[in-house]
């Protein structure tokens, strides 16, 4: 059964022809009393209050197997709380949604073009004009020259290029990324880092961002919220006192320092409890 | 050239080599030629019965792709039906292991009865020995799809077809490969059993005939020359299959890498 889903408004609302560089803004989210039980008895997360202002960047951090990646295809809508709601600051169905996993997860059988063409083609966009797009969101994360390869062909982290540039070719008013550059080395990840933020400052949708790393969160959100051992619940929720131009050597200033050490006692506390 | 030497001389070397050995050792131990016959005995039969031969590998031929693309169509399209839901899985499934273990020997007759003899009940024979593999690689394919890539569809809202087709299908592709090579061959020894029950009705008797014939005539020589036949045509199915397969999956799977 065809689904008129929020992507479809969000196409339409941002015009079906418009080229990349128009900018999406942002969807806010609203979580109330969210509960997750899974079937085998465990709770996940525990009756949570969040609110998410459209255009934040976000960061979750949390001990392993706390929740995080529960809550996360929670508000993506690929899995039910088993109480609670979740709501969306647009009408309903008025926001797109995107979701970039740990590993690239692409479709080996298909070109990297087309792999990023997914969405769309998923949509009902028409073949030239999702091309195009496609083609527009690679050159925004630097792998124009890669579309007609195969993702066997790639490197690593250029396969997780890929993966971000198919979340990011339908405009998504929300996106979603668990641990995304968590399997790239050092260079890597920082380079993919400092896209991720240049085009949430020129795209402006909602970023929620699950990472295990410290200075990753401190370096790319606005906000950090660090979640307990499970069952999920938040042990300190941090607006970061940082500039919004983010460079490498932000990353040696005491404020940043001080920063990172904040959520570090945030995280200390959350394994206790 | 070279790496195409390289790869053929192998295996041509170890026939020519058995092939020598068999020579020798059935003159040197002076073996009756109804019982083993040396190879320059089949050749010389299959040299004089070309027409034989050739008519009985059309024959065979014919049922065994026959069987085998009713294997396919039925296999694939089973299988499809049964993943869209576990509980027509559970309630279908275990009956098609049926299929796989039917002594195919022992209903031959059914199917003389009720297909009447030649090309169809043998195609059906074939078709029962070679679809289970089908169905059970396909069906394990199309189960065994990367669970996010599943997620991905399901948010962006992609129904059930699209879901089958751009998704299900393409990553199931390695599997039903691998289903219809071993198919490839069952299919000509389905079409052979079937042959020895039910094949006996039209002009031109295929290879299990052959062989039915030339052994109660003993003649030993040509009734090899009829099984290497037969294990040809299997072998020349197989290679077609192969070479699809090949073709469909070389730019992408690891199957096919580094050949
Ligand atoms: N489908 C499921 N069925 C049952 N339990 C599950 C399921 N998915 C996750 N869990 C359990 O729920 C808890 C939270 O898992 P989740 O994956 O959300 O943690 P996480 O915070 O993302 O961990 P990590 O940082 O290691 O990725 C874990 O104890 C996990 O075992
Ligand atoms: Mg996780």
């Amino acid at each position: 059964m065809p689904r008129s889903g929020p992507l479809d408004a969000a196409l339409s609302a941002g015009g079906l022809h418009s080229r990349l560089s128009d900018a999406a803004s942002g969807v806010g989210v609203t979580l109330r009393g969210v509960r997750r039980i899974y079937p085998t008895g465990l709770e996940a997360v525990a009756s949570l209050d969040l609110t998410i202002e459209a255009g934040a960047f976000v960061a979750f951090l949390g001990p392993s197997g706390c929740g995080k990646s529960t809550l996360l295809r929670l508000i993506a809508g690929l899995d039910q709380p088993t109480d609670g709601s979740i709501t969306f600051s647009r009408a309903a169905s008025g926001a797109s949604v995107a979701f970039v996993f740990q590993d690239p997860h692409l479709m080996p059988w298909r070109r990297v073009l087309e792999n990023a063409a997914l969405p769309l083609e998923l949509a009902g966009v028409g073949e030239r004009d999702r091309k195009d797009r496609a083609m527009a969101a690679l050159e925004e994360v630097g792998l124009a020259d890669a579309a007609v390869r195969y993702p066997r062909e790639l490197s690593g982290g250029m396969r997780m290029r890929v993966s971000l540039a198919r979340a990011l070719v339908t405009r998504p008013a929300l996106l979603l990324l668990d641990e995304p550059f968590a399997a790239l080395d050092e260079l890597t990840r920082r380079m993919l880092d400092d896209q991720l933020r240049a085009l949430w400052q020129k795209l402006g949708m909602t970023v929620l961002f699950v990472t295990h790393t410290l200075s990753e969160a401190s370096y790319l959100a606005e906000r950090a919220i660090v979640f307990s051992k499970s069952p999920a619940r938040v042990v300190a929720d941090h607006t970061l006192a940082l500039p919004r131009e983010r460079e490498h050597a932000l990353r040696s200033t005491p404020a940043f320092l001080a920063e990172e050490q904040t959520l570090y006692e945030a995280l200390v506390r959350g394994e206790a409890t | 050239m070279g790496a195409f030497l390289e790869r053929a001389l192998p295996p041509t070397l170890a026939l020519g080599g058995f092939l020598a050995i068999w020579e020798v050792l059935t003159r040197a131990l002076d073996v009756p030629a109804y019982l083993v016959p040396p190879p320059s005995a089949v050749l010389a039969a299959a040299l004089q019965e070309p027409s034989t031969l050739l008519v009985g590998a059309m024959t065979t031929g014919r049922a065994a792709l026959v069987g085998f693309a009713f294997s396919c169509a039925f296999g694939i399209l089973a299988a499809i039906t049964l993943a869209t839901s576990r509980r027509l899985e559970r309630a279908f499934y275990p009956y098609t292991v049926f299929l796989q273990t039917v002594p195919i020997v022992a209903i031959a007759p059914l199917l003389v009865l009720w297909f009447g003899p030649g090309l169809r009940a043998v195609a059906v024979s074939a078709f029962i020995v070679s679809v289970f593999p089908i169905i059970a690689n396909t069906l394990a394919g199309l189960r065994s799809v990367d669970p996010a890539l599943r997620d991905l569809f399901r948010l962006y809202g992609a129904s059930r077809l699209a879901t089958l087709v751009k998704l299900e299908l393409p990553s199931a592709i390695p599997e039903i490969v691998t289903g219809l090579r071993v198919a490839a061959g069952l299919s000509v020894i389905g079409t052979i059993v079937g042959e020895f029950v039910a094949g006996f009705a039209e002009g031109a008797p295929g290879l299990g005939i052959v062989v039915l014939t030339s052994y109660r005539q003993l003649r030993t020589d040509v009734l090899f020359a009829a099984v290497l036949t037969a294990a040809g045509l299997g072998f020349t199915l197989f290679a077609l299959v192969n070479a699809v397969g090949r073709l469909l999956l070389r730019r992408w799977h690891a199957s096919e890498l580094s050949r």
